[in-house]
């Protein structure tokens, strides 16, 4: 077997290709690597390691042989630089980190190593996952493979990049407020962001740690269920990961939508909305209604507040979990200081990006004295409220469909000047973070433009299965995850 | 009296006997090799994450029923965020809002009188590392050994009125924790550390003076002379007109006086947010069931007790249970003879605390241990040995022998009992100072204690001094 250009590649032809023995994983690995040189102009990856990874291919070769797979033994994935690896460079996109090498993996790192997987390098993403087009990133921006004038969506860009174009199968992403979700639906993928508590954070680095949540970027909703079977689970380094057993998620992708309720959120369907995106939604409804699934209307009142609300807590906590990087231990630090404030101050300035001291500066005038309970504690309430309001929407339906961004992708430079344009985009993502809500998105269609268009699929929690289920019937039905860029 | 009142306000942090960290798996030894103790969460390397030590909630919790407080059955973690080298997250994971303690107090003695101190918290929280200023030509040393071991910060009401107050306080307080075995007490490795809270008001006034905040005093003559120059300071300030100010000073122990560190304007905002990485702490009533049922005997109920159960005065009493060690090692001793609980009581507030004192040693260093004072005991109530050969077999003790009888052989100390050989030495003594026995004869009694000498003398000490009493009596008629 040879990897056509031709029909998009999946975690489980490869899979089945490599247990048949009709390729190596150091033949697809190789490939792979290949085709990541070719590309390099996408600027995906952050870090490639050749070496390394042609090592665990030998190792997953070997163990093919013997007889003893695991779920991915073999296969290829890169992740997003967000995720510590062991002997590694782990920059999360930052001059910050740009040298720094953790001496651990992440637990997601560990876990898809154990399942096999061969590690291709690490993926391009907006600085401290701080962003929504990858345009944040102190090593560049990453090119859309759709139109590489626009952006891939953020911060997960470079995986999504990595994924749309072919040079990896999959991908790990991390999503604090859209962030798997968005470059999912600009490049045409499909993309989860699990349960809070689904998925450890142990060695994932933290933006906003009561948000973060690690998820697959996929071709395929049947990937996505594969990749998070191994990812999920109870960590016990991670004190907010959740003691509760693990679906077999990809034994529920077949079972029938007959009788499922979806709820649409009349406020996701305003003049805010692109009106190509919004037509490509509704044909999506019409066709999950034609398998079987009942609409209504559902109310989220408080949704749009939603921004504002992530906004203060977001920068709240990251402006704290971002106080480690000192230039103390390690990571930058500035050549001429003359005192203890003078080194932190020049490290901090010299080492982070305009976006991050924006947003450390928020966070940090938000937990002020005086200022926090008009703020933070405000920002809280209204995160109660919706959450209360799924809560009262889940009575009614069984998952919340809806768009994932308001636009397609963007040309890139487009909204670098206005922040708050470029935080609208999470304007439909972020209530399922603060919610602590399971979201998905999969392509639904393409613009006149031909750039990707994501349907978001909201589940309550814990309802992981549902959403892969009902993403899975889709995709058999339809064929806009098929759709691959014709520029690369 | 003065026509000014002191209201002091301690807060003490007591770090908690715990084998590892508070929120990660690293040891918390004393002495390590800098920076040895340290892993991936103690350092804040990127991705890393804490979990609870639950051992640290179970010490917070004995500490909290122990004074009768309040316990929280939900607390919450929060950070206390502000830059400082050896603080590695760049934040102290500490409780603000809803801490683990509320509400207890803690009684004190101070010249007979008793009073009620109110604690009005104890929060868990981790301990910043140290920065290490000499031997590295003009930089700064970090040493993150310390980051993280667990502390309770023990906050009291401002109750206490003189420097005398605060002492009695911290060492009931010092004396509690050690006798819950939460703590270790060690004041020179900062095991046992003090905050001072001082203001002084007129005696007339109802509102608190401004306060003043004395760091981190690690003795308690420290305390004593901190508070009492702090005291002075802002009196004489008052009464030359001038104010107090808001500040946190250090005291001078070489100068015997506190000086500003920083001013009211240069206090940090510390942004206290819940810690999003930490579930709140939820202790079920079963566990504080279990935890009750475990709480040791504390000082109070067992000076009662070995007043009522082994007739001992109240001050020997109050000795022995000062120290939990020192009373363990008192109940082993008269386990088997309890009769002799005076004696046993005798010895370890004399002898063995005399030694320990002179040797800087605590009671678990003891080379007499409660079997061997055990068995020394037995031979002094059975008349082997008498109280000053019984000291000589203690000294042979102390110095490493193990086996009180085979001192006593080796040194033929064994008390003479036989009556026929004391018998003759007293009629060798009447033979030899005829002189002496004749003076008795015609009515100086007072010879006669040189006539027990003399028979005591030519025993080397081992007749039984009540029968050589007796002998002489009878011969002398």
């Amino acid at each position: 077997m040879t990897i056509s250009n031709a029909s998009p590649v999946t975690l489980s032809t490869l899979s089945a290709a490599l247990h048949n023995r009709e390729l190596s994983s150091v033949e697809l690995t190789t490939d792979y690597l290949n085709r990541i040189e070719r590309h390099s102009d996408l600027n995906a990856f952050i870090t490639v390691d050749p070496d390394s990874a042609l090592k665990q291919a030998e190792e997953a070769d070997r163990s093919i042989a013997t007889g003893n797979p695991g779920p991915m033994t073999g296969i290829p994935i890169a992740h997003k630089d967000i995720f510590c690896t062991q002997g590694m460079a782990t920059t999360c996109g930052s001059k910050m980190l740009e040298k720094y090498i953790s001496p651990y993996d992440a637990t997601v790192v560990e876990r898809l190593k154990q399942a096999g997987a061969v590690t291709l390098g690490k993926t391009n993403m907006d600085e401290f996952a701080m962003g929504s087009s990858n345009e944040n990133s102190f090593f560049g921006a990453v090119s859309n493979p759709w139109d590489k004038n626009r952006v891939p969506g953020g911060s997960s860009g470079g995986s999504a990049a990595a994924v749309a174009a072919g040079i990896s199968p999959a991908a790990t992403g991390t999503d604090t407020g859209g962030s798997i979700r968005q470059p999912a639906s600009f490049c045409g993928l499909t993309g989860l962001k699990p349960t809070y508590g689904r998925v450890s954070r142990w060695g994932m680095i933290a933006f906003a740690s009561s948000l973060d949540q690690a998820g697959p970027i996929t071709r395929t909703a049947e990937d996505a269920a594969i990749m998070l079977g191994i990812m999920a689970g109870f960590d016990q380094r991670d004190s907010t990961s959740v003691e509760r057993a693990v679906p077999d998620y990809r034994a529920a992708l077949d079972d029938s939508l007959d009788g499922l309720t979806i709820g649409l959120p009349r406020e996701y369907f305003d003049q805010g909305l692109d009106s190509e995106v919004g037509d490509a939604v509704e044909r999506a409804l019409h066709q999950l209604q034609s398998q079987g699934v009942r609409t209504v209307e559902i109310e989220l009142p408080n949704s749009m507040l939603g921004i504002p609300c992530y906004y203060v807590i977001a920068p709240a906590e990251a402006s704290s979990n971002l106080a480690r990087f000192d230039g103390v231990r390690y990571g930058y630090r500035a050549d001429n200081y003359q005192d203890l404030n003078e080194l932190y101050c020049r490290s901090r300035t010299e080492g982070f990006g305009p976006e991050v001291r924006r947003r450390i500066m928020i966070g940090t005038y938000a937990l002020s004295a005086g200022y926090y309970d008009a703020y933070y504690l405000k920002a809280q309430k209204l995160r109660r409220l919706i959450a209360n309001d799924f809560e009262q929407a889940f009575a009614h339906c069984d998952l919340i469909v809806g768009p994932t961004a308001p636009t397609t992708a963007f040309r890139i430079g487009a909204k670098t000047h206005d922040p708050v344009s470029m935080y609208l985009n999470d304007i439909y993502t972020n209530a399922a973070n603060l919610a602590g809500l399971p979201a998905l998105s999969i392509p639904c269609g393409l613009d006149s433009q031909n750039l990707p268009i994501g349907l978001q699929l909201v589940g309550n929690y814990f309802d992981e299965s549902r959403l892969l289920n009902v993403a899975h019937r889709f995709q058999i039905e339809s064929d806009h995850h098929l759709q691959q860029p014709t520029k690369v | 009296m003065s026509d000014w009142e002191t209201v002091i306000g301690l807060e003490v942090h007591v770090q908690l006997k715990t084998a590892s960290k508070i929120f990660s798996g690293a040891a918390t030894d004393y002495g390590s090799e800098p920076n040895t103790q340290a892993c991936a969460v103690d350092i804040a390397l990127p991705g890393v994450l804490p979990v609870m030590n639950q051992e640290a909630a179970r010490m917070a919790v004995v500490f909290g029923l122990a004074i009768g407080a309040k316990i929280n059955q939900r607390s919450i973690f929060a950070r206390k965020n502000y830059f400082y080298p050896d603080l590695p997250k760049g934040y102290q994971i500490s409780q603000y809002e809803l801490p683990i303690v509320a509400q207890g107090q803690l009684e004190i003695n101070v010249d007979g009188q008793l009073r009620s101190i109110g604690i009005t918290r104890a929060h868990l929280e981790e301990d910043a590392g140290k920065s290490v200023h000499e031997g590295f030509q003009g930089a700064t040393g970090i040493d993150l050994n310390r980051a993280g071991t667990p502390l309770l910060e023990i906050v009291s009401e401002p109750d206490l009125r003189t420097s005398a107050e605060a002492v009695a306080y911290l060492k009931k307080l010092h004396s509690l924790v050690r006798y819950l075995g939460i703590c270790d007490g060690n004041m020179q490795e900062g095991s046992f550390r003090c905050d001072a809270n001082i203001s002084v008001k007129p005696r007339s006034s109802s509102t608190l003076g401004t306060r003043a905040e004395i760091k981190n005093i690690n003795s308690f003559r420290f305390v004593e002379r901190a508070i009492t120059f702090e005291i002075e300071r802002q009196i004489d300030l008052l009464e030359e007109g001038g104010s107090v100010i808001q500040e946190t000073r250090l005291y001078d122990a070489d100068r015997d006086e506190t000086r500003s560190m920083r001013g009211k304007e240069e206090a940090h905002d510390y942004r206290y947010f819940p810690d999003p990485d930490l579930p709140p702490l939820l202790l079920s009533d079963q566990f504080l069931d279990q935890v009750a049922a475990s709480l040791p005997e504390l000082p109070e109920a067992r000076c009662a007790r070995f007043v009522s159960e082994y007739k001992l005065d109240p001050g020997e009493a109050t000795k022995l249970v000062d120290d939990r060690a020192v009373a363990d090692f008192f109940e082993a001793t008269v386990k088997d003879s309890p009769k002799e609980a005076k004696r046993v009581a005798n010895w370890i507030n004399g002898e063995i605390a005399a030694r320990l004192n002179r040797q800087n040693l605590t009671i678990s260093d003891s080379p007499v241990t409660p079997d061997l004072l055990s068995k020394l005991i037995q031979r002094i109530a059975d008349g082997t040995l008498s109280g000053n050969t019984a000291k000589e077999v203690f000294s042979a003790l102390w110095e490493g022998e193990r086996d009180v009888d085979q001192v006593i052989d080796d040194k033929g100390l064994k008390q003479i009992t036989d009556s026929g050989a004391i018998e003759s030495i007293v009629d060798e003594v009447l033979n030899g100072f005829v002189d002496q026995v004749e003076q008795y004869k015609s009515g100086n009694t007072k010879v006669f204690g040189f006539l027990v000498g003399q028979v005591m003398k030519r025993s080397q000490g081992k007749a039984n001094p009540k029968q050589v009493n007796e002998l002489l009596r009878n011969k002398l008629g």
